[in-house]
This record gives C-alpha cells, structure tokens and sequence, in this order.
C-alpha cells in the first residue's frame, strides 16, 4: 500500500512557482484586440459627453455606464484571459462570486438609502434637494 | 497648547509634550509595568543572547507553522491587554451608583469601550483564527507551505504593526472614544480633532493590508495545493471553513478600506463624505461599514465551526455525521452572510419593507447553523465518546451558543430590536456568540493541535481548571447583562441613577473575575506543560487517534511537513491511510526545495508603522520619508533572486530516521 500511497517527491513547496505554465498568457493578435476596443469603448464615452447627441442627461448617463460594463468585460477576457474553463472554472466560479457580491452590495445600498432619504428627511429638505 | 514653534511644529507635527498622558495616573502605573516587563523580556533576550536565534528562525520565518505560531503569541498578549480593559469597564459599572463617579473619567472610560472592541476583534479574534488556519490548512491537504510563503510572513507582520499602533495610543495621545466602528459624525474631524479616531483608522489600515493578502494566500493554498486525490469534496471540514472564511475576508475587507479611506478624506482633505453638510450621509458610513462588518463576524466563526466538526468526529471515534450538508452550509452561510447587514441598524429608519426584507434573511441564516448543531450531535450519537478537554469546550460552546443564536433570531425581529437595539442585551447577545463560539472554539482548537505544534499535551488538569473558570464566568458575566438590557439599560453608560441596577452589574464583575481566573489557569496550563514535558509527550504524531493528513506527520512536523507528499483516498484521509495498514516508508528520500526566510516583511511592516504615526500625528516629512521608503524596499525585494533552497537528501534521511527510531522505541 505505501507506494500507491505517495507520489514523487520533487511536488514544490512553493505552490505559485510550480504552477507556472498552465496558464495561456494570450498572443500580440489577442492584446492589439483588446487593446483596440479599450480605446473604441472610451472614445465614445467622451463622445457621448462631448458632441451631447443625446437629449436627456439621464440617458447619457446611462450609456457611458453601459459602455463602461462593456469595458470590464474586455478587460476581463483579453488582458485578464479569462474564459469558463482555466484553472478548472476556479476563475469563472470567482467572477460569478464576485458580481453576486457586488450586486447585492450596490443595489441593497442603493434600496437602503433610498428608503431611508424617503422615510427620515422631513419634507421642506427633500423639497429644497429636488 | 500648541503654542510651539514652527520649527517644532514642522518637525513633531502635533506631537507635544502634552500628548504624553502623564496627568493620568492609571496610565502611569501602566506604563511602569508595561515598561518593566518589557525591559525584564528584553534583558532576558539578550542575557541568554536570543536575538539572533529569534531573527533567523522566527521573525524572518516563512515556514507556515512558525507564522502561525507567531499569530497565535500575538493573539494571546493581546486577549490579555483586551481582557484588561474588560475588567477595568465591569469595575467602573459596577462602582458607579448612588452618586458615584467610579474611578475612570469620562475620557478615559470612552476610550476603554473602543479600544476593547477593536482590540478584541481585530488583534484576538483575528490573529488568533488566523494563526489555527496557517499552522494548520497545509498540514491538513498535505502540502509543504502555503502559495506565497513570503506574503505569509509581511501578511503577519503588517497584524503586528496595526497592534502596536494601537498600542501605542495607550502611551502617546489617545485613541477614539467613539465606540469601536467609530461612527460619524462622532468621528468626524468636527467632533473628534484629537489623534484617537486617526490612530483607529491607521491601525486597522496597516493590520486590514496583512488579513486581506493572508486571505489570497490561503484560498491560493486550499485550491492549488491540495494532495493527489483531494478533491473538494474530499477536504477536511476545517479547511472548508477556512477557505469560505479567508473567501469572505477577500471579499469584505476592500470594503472597509474604502470606507475608511472615505472618512480619512474627510478627517484629512475636508471632503464631506459621512458629513451632516454638503450632501454628506454619515448614515453612508453605517451602511458601509456594516457590509463589512456583518461577513466579519462568520469571518471569525466559520473556522470555529470547522475546529468543531474536527473534535466532534475525532473524539467520537465517528466519521463527521452529514459532511456534504456541513459543506453546503458552510457555503450557504458564505453567501447569505452578504445579505443580512441591516440588521445592525434596523432602528436607522429605513422602512418597513425594508426592515422587514432584512429581518427574514437574517431568520434564515440561522437555519444553516441550526443544521451543523444537529450534525454535531448526530455524530456524538453512539459514538464512543472520550471526554478530552478539546471535546468539553465543544460541548461547552454547543450549549452555550444555541442560547446566542436564539437570542440573536430575538434581534432580528425589528420591532423587538426596536426595544432592543444598543441596549445591554445585544452587547450580552454578541458576547454569547462570540465568546460562546468562536473563544470556546479557539480553545478547543489551541488544545487539539498544541501537541502538533509542538509534541507534548497540555496538561489536563490546569487546562479543567481554566475550562470550568471561562465557562461558568461567562454565564454570571453575561447573563445579568440580558435582564438588564430587557430592562432598558444601555450599552456604554459610565455612571448610573438607578441603585436597583447595581446588584446585577456586582455579578456580572463577578463572572469577568472568574473569566480572569480562566485566563490565568490557561497561563498557569501552558507553564506547567512546559515543565512537564517529558511526561505529556507525543511520539507518535498521532495523539488522539485523528482522523485527517496533519496527524500523519510527527509531531512538531519537521520544516518539510511530509518528506512525501500523501495520497488521499478518503475524506478521512489518514484514518483511512491507518485503516488499510499504511506502513511508512524508510527509503527513497530526495532533496526538498523550500522557500528561504526572508526580512523583508518585518522591515516593510516596521516602515508602515512609521508611515501610520507620521499621519496620525500631522508629520509630513516623515510620512513622505517612510512612504518613499515604503516603496523603496518594496520594490528592491522583487530584485532578491535567492529565494529557495534544498534541504539535501542526507538531512531528510536524518530527520526521517529519527522519527521512525522514535515510533519503534513506542513498539
């Protein structure tokens, strides 16, 4: 049993240098892609801002923070090489994670505090704040 | 008072001969005895020429068990500073009737309830969870280190230097007198100018670095490092708890960075983030902080839970009862732990549906728990149960905690909150949770893996007394503090009107009195072992018939912790390995590569702690000095190549042929 018991002895104890090269670190192609569409997803942004093609400032608002979530995405897959199945989904497991913590902490702190200007601020303040 | 010079000024900032506390004479004596010791602990040191030996083997160790250990010393110097101020505040309360003022002033007394908390959960609780998780996660998946040993090492150095800035607001200004979240707009610069709430934020600044990059380290551990044939759901349930928690810390802690980062802004640049003007919401702060804080408290007993399941199996002679549930609510608990966070402020006005919303998820975390606790007693259930002392504090802590989360499910009733919110009974509710569980549960856990650590027991008897001490001390401490709480007492008063009260308050400064008694027989437990060491020891590595890889090394484990990487074939792994006759090998050995020690972190540790009381203190030039420095040293570390080294084949066989002499004198 002790030799099916063990395996070789040269397993490193730093854990991080004896996992190099599992990793695919992307090509030039992949980098000038990415590289690419950062500068296309922010040069409209300032577009938007700039040139006001939109009529609402709402509206405006809401495409910049669009193009901004496009942008991590980006970032995500072609610097980061992010994709379902590296490290065995261990990173795509950790994105999920991560955006589940996120929405619940912006969107609760949002719905928290709303409720709370809404049931705390006495009338002529929340007048004087419109 | 700051009548100084300018030069002066430029040069000691707001640091005058006044921030010193001489006028106070209990800070005094503190000192002289705090300075006293020091200078014995340093004179030993030295007299027997120590210094050496501690710099190259221990304060630049990288070795994973000698970090943890290191946590687990700076845990408990720490419990007795905290432990301290606890019993400073149960006298001044139970002094302060009919007219008295008690013996500490207002100024005084603010500080000690905020320096209590911070201290407890930040540099107790913290350190010493930290320190079971890193001496005992890469024994127990058969791994030689964790992912990045060298972070390993800054991650507890930057835990010390968070320590010692608080510290040294004992000696050197003050620290907050605004509770230990340091809400604003209390701790705003308008209502606090002083140096406490810059101390606060410093402290937890430079000791939030550390926990954080300690949190990467052991997920990278628990995911990469595992043996062959460890597969998740293969995993110990301690290292479970433990990747859940340090999944937690990574999560939260950016949080309370930020959130601190945003009131320095508004201490330091005038900005009006958490301000009353300027569209300023100190309501922000709260919300924000306890986003933290809520994951902050499973952070601390998720590992307990693991520590139990470990002793509950182990001296059942029972394999773990409902492993996948255990896991999945260790998961559920993770989760969910993210969406309770307004019930600390229910009273905040934010709204029936809301309150409500909040109300209902914190019911349902509870059920989880409630799972483990029958999981628990399923696995004592026929088992053949030896009462060690590791499985009394697990009984201990079964009783006592269900109590604490029944009282918590109480709480998270808003309108019961309402009535009970900020009063005696919440501070005796997360004294019962956290005493109850994650102290009980750091005991058993120190008793569980002492022999490991260092290859006698501890002695049993000393250990019963301390057992019994803590125990019943907790119960009259904290239960006097229910009935006044359902009184309408609240939390923080320094003096009291009312002379019905006091008799309560004189039990529960009984109750801290035997807690004190339990610290002092743990002590007194650790000494007596020490010097009975011949008799409590433990050849075999296997001291209480364990079931999981840490007890298949010998015990202490030699700096390679497994001269072969095992297999795990079981979830019980070494049970499994002992089960079908697992010889150990005597031949073969190779050379081991290991990281080498290194003093980097405790020079960048050191450097911060400078650059910390440069802020606190309005010294700009040596703030600038230490952050180039900072990054000087930072930055020169990546340039050291010699980061490995191989302890050769001749020396593993040494050790190893030592250890299997060992096991055949023991037959």
């Amino acid at each position: 049993m002790s030799t099916q018991a063990h395996t070789g002895p040269e397993v490193h104890a730093d854990g991080a240098a004896a996992h190099h090269g599992d990793h695919a670190h992307g090509s030039l192609r992949g980098y000038l892609i990415g590289f690419g569409l950062s500068v296309l997803l922010t040069a409209i942004p300032f577009w938007i801002v700039m040139a006001e093609p939109f009529a609402s400032k709402q509206v405006a608002g809401f495409a910049v923070m669009g193009f901004a979530a496009v942008q991590i995405v980006v970032h995500m897959v072609y610097f980061l090489h992010m994709n379902t199945h590296s490290d065995e989904g261990w990173t795509m497991m950790a994105l999920i994670f991560t955006i589940i913590i996120l929405v619940i902490v912006l969107s609760g702190s949002l719905w928290v505090m709303y409720h709370l200007n809404a049931n705390m601020m006495p009338p002529h303040v929340m007048d004087q704040m419109k | 008072m700051s009548e100084g010079s300018p030069a002066l000024h430029a040069i000691f900032g707001r640091l005058t001969l006044e921030s010193f506390p001489i006028h106070e004479p209990i800070l005094v004596v503190t000192f002289a005895v705090v300075a006293l010791g020091g200078l014995a602990l340093f004179a030993a040191v030295t007299r027997y020429g120590l210094w050496g030996y501690l710099w190259r083997e221990w304060f630049t160790s990288v070795d994973h068990k000698r970090i943890g250990i290191m946590y687990m010393v700076l845990g408990l110097v720490m419990l007795i500073r905290g432990v301290s101020d606890a019993v400073m505040m149960r006298l001044q309360q139970a002094m302060a009737f009919n007219g008295s003022e008690g013996y500490l002033n207002a100024h005084h007394y603010d500080q000690l309830f905020t320096v209590h908390g911070v201290i407890m959960i930040f540099f107790v609780a913290m350190p010493l969870v930290t320190g079971l998780m890193n001496y005992v996660v890469p024994l127990q998946i058969g791994a030689r280190d964790v992912s990045f040993p060298f972070l390993n090492n800054f991650s507890f150095w930057m835990t010390v230097g968070g320590a010692v800035l608080v510290m040294m607001s004992l000696f050197v200004g003050e620290f907050a007198r605004t509770g230990w979240l340091a809400y604003p707009p209390l701790s705003g610069i308008g209502y606090s100018p002083d140096v406490g709430v810059d101390y606060y934020i410093w402290a937890l600044q430079v000791a939030g670095v550390g926990t954080t990059l300690s949190g990467v380290n052991l997920i990278c551990t628990i995911i990469k490092m595992r043996a062959p044939g460890m597969t998740m759901m293969r995993l110990p349930v301690f290292t479970w708890t433990s990747l859940c928690t340090n999944v937690l810390i990574v999560a939260s802690f950016p949080v309370l960075t930020v959130v601190l980062a945003l009131l320095s802004a508004d201490r330091y640049l005038g900005t009006n983030f958490f301000t009353n003007d300027f569209g300023g919401n100190p309501m922000m702060y709260v919300n924000l902080i306890w986003i933290w804080g809520h994951p902050e408290v499973y952070i601390l007993i998720l590992p307990a839970f693991g520590i139990f399941s470990e002793v509950a199996s182990t001296f059942s002679g029972k394999r773990l009862f409902g492993y996948t549930s255990m896991v999945y609510a260790t998961v559920v608990i993770t989760v969910l732990s993210y969406l309770v966070w307004l019930h600390h402020f229910f009273t905040m006005g934010s709204g029936a549906s809301v309150n409500s919303f909040f109300g209902i998820t914190t019911m349902i975390i509870s059920i989880p728990t409630g799972a483990k606790i029958f999981n628990w007693l399923f696995t004592m259930y026929r088992g053949r149960i030896r009462f060690e002392l590791p499985m009394m504090w697990t009984l201990a802590f079964m009783l006592t905690f269900v109590v604490g989360g029944m009282t918590g499910v109480l709480l998270a009733v808003p309108p019961a909150d309402f009535v009970l919110h900020n009063s005696l009974f919440l501070v005796a509710h997360f004294h019962n949770v956290i005493i109850g569980g994650v102290l009980f549960g750091l005991f058993a856990g120190i008793t569980y893996w002492f022999p490991k650590a260092f290859g006698f027991r501890l002695d049993p008897t000393w250990g019963k007394i301390s057992f019994w001490c803590w125990v019943v001390g907790f119960w009259l401490a904290f239960m006097p503090l229910y009935i006044l709480g359902l009184m309408g007492v609240t939390r923080r008063m320094r003096v009291f009107d009312d002379p019905s009260l006091q008799i309560w308050f004189v039990i529960a400064g009984l109750g801290a009195a035997l807690i004190v008694a339990g610290i002092a027989a743990f002590l007194v437990q650790i000494y007596v072992s020490i010097r009975r060491r011949e008799a409590l020891r433990d050849l075999t590595g296997d001291p209480w018939h364990g079931r999981t890889l840490e007890w298949a090394t010998s015990s202490p484990p030699p700096a390679y912790n497994f001269a072969f990487t095992p297999v795990a074939h079981d979830g019980d792994a070494w049970w499994d390995m002992k089960a079908r006759g697992y010889e150990r090998p005597l031949t073969g050995y190779r050379a081991i590569h290991m990281p080498r020690n290194t003093g980097a972190g405790i020079v960048l540790a050191g450097i911060s702690v400078a650059l910390g009381f440069a802020l606190i203190w309005y010294i700009w030039w040596l703030a600038a000095l230490s952050f180039a420095a900072l990054l000087t040293v930072a930055i020169g570390h990546t340039f050291n190549y010699h980061r490995s080294f191989h302890i050769s084949a001749d020396e593993v066989v040494r050790v190893e042929d030592a250890r299997t002499r060992q096991l055949a004198v023991q037959g």
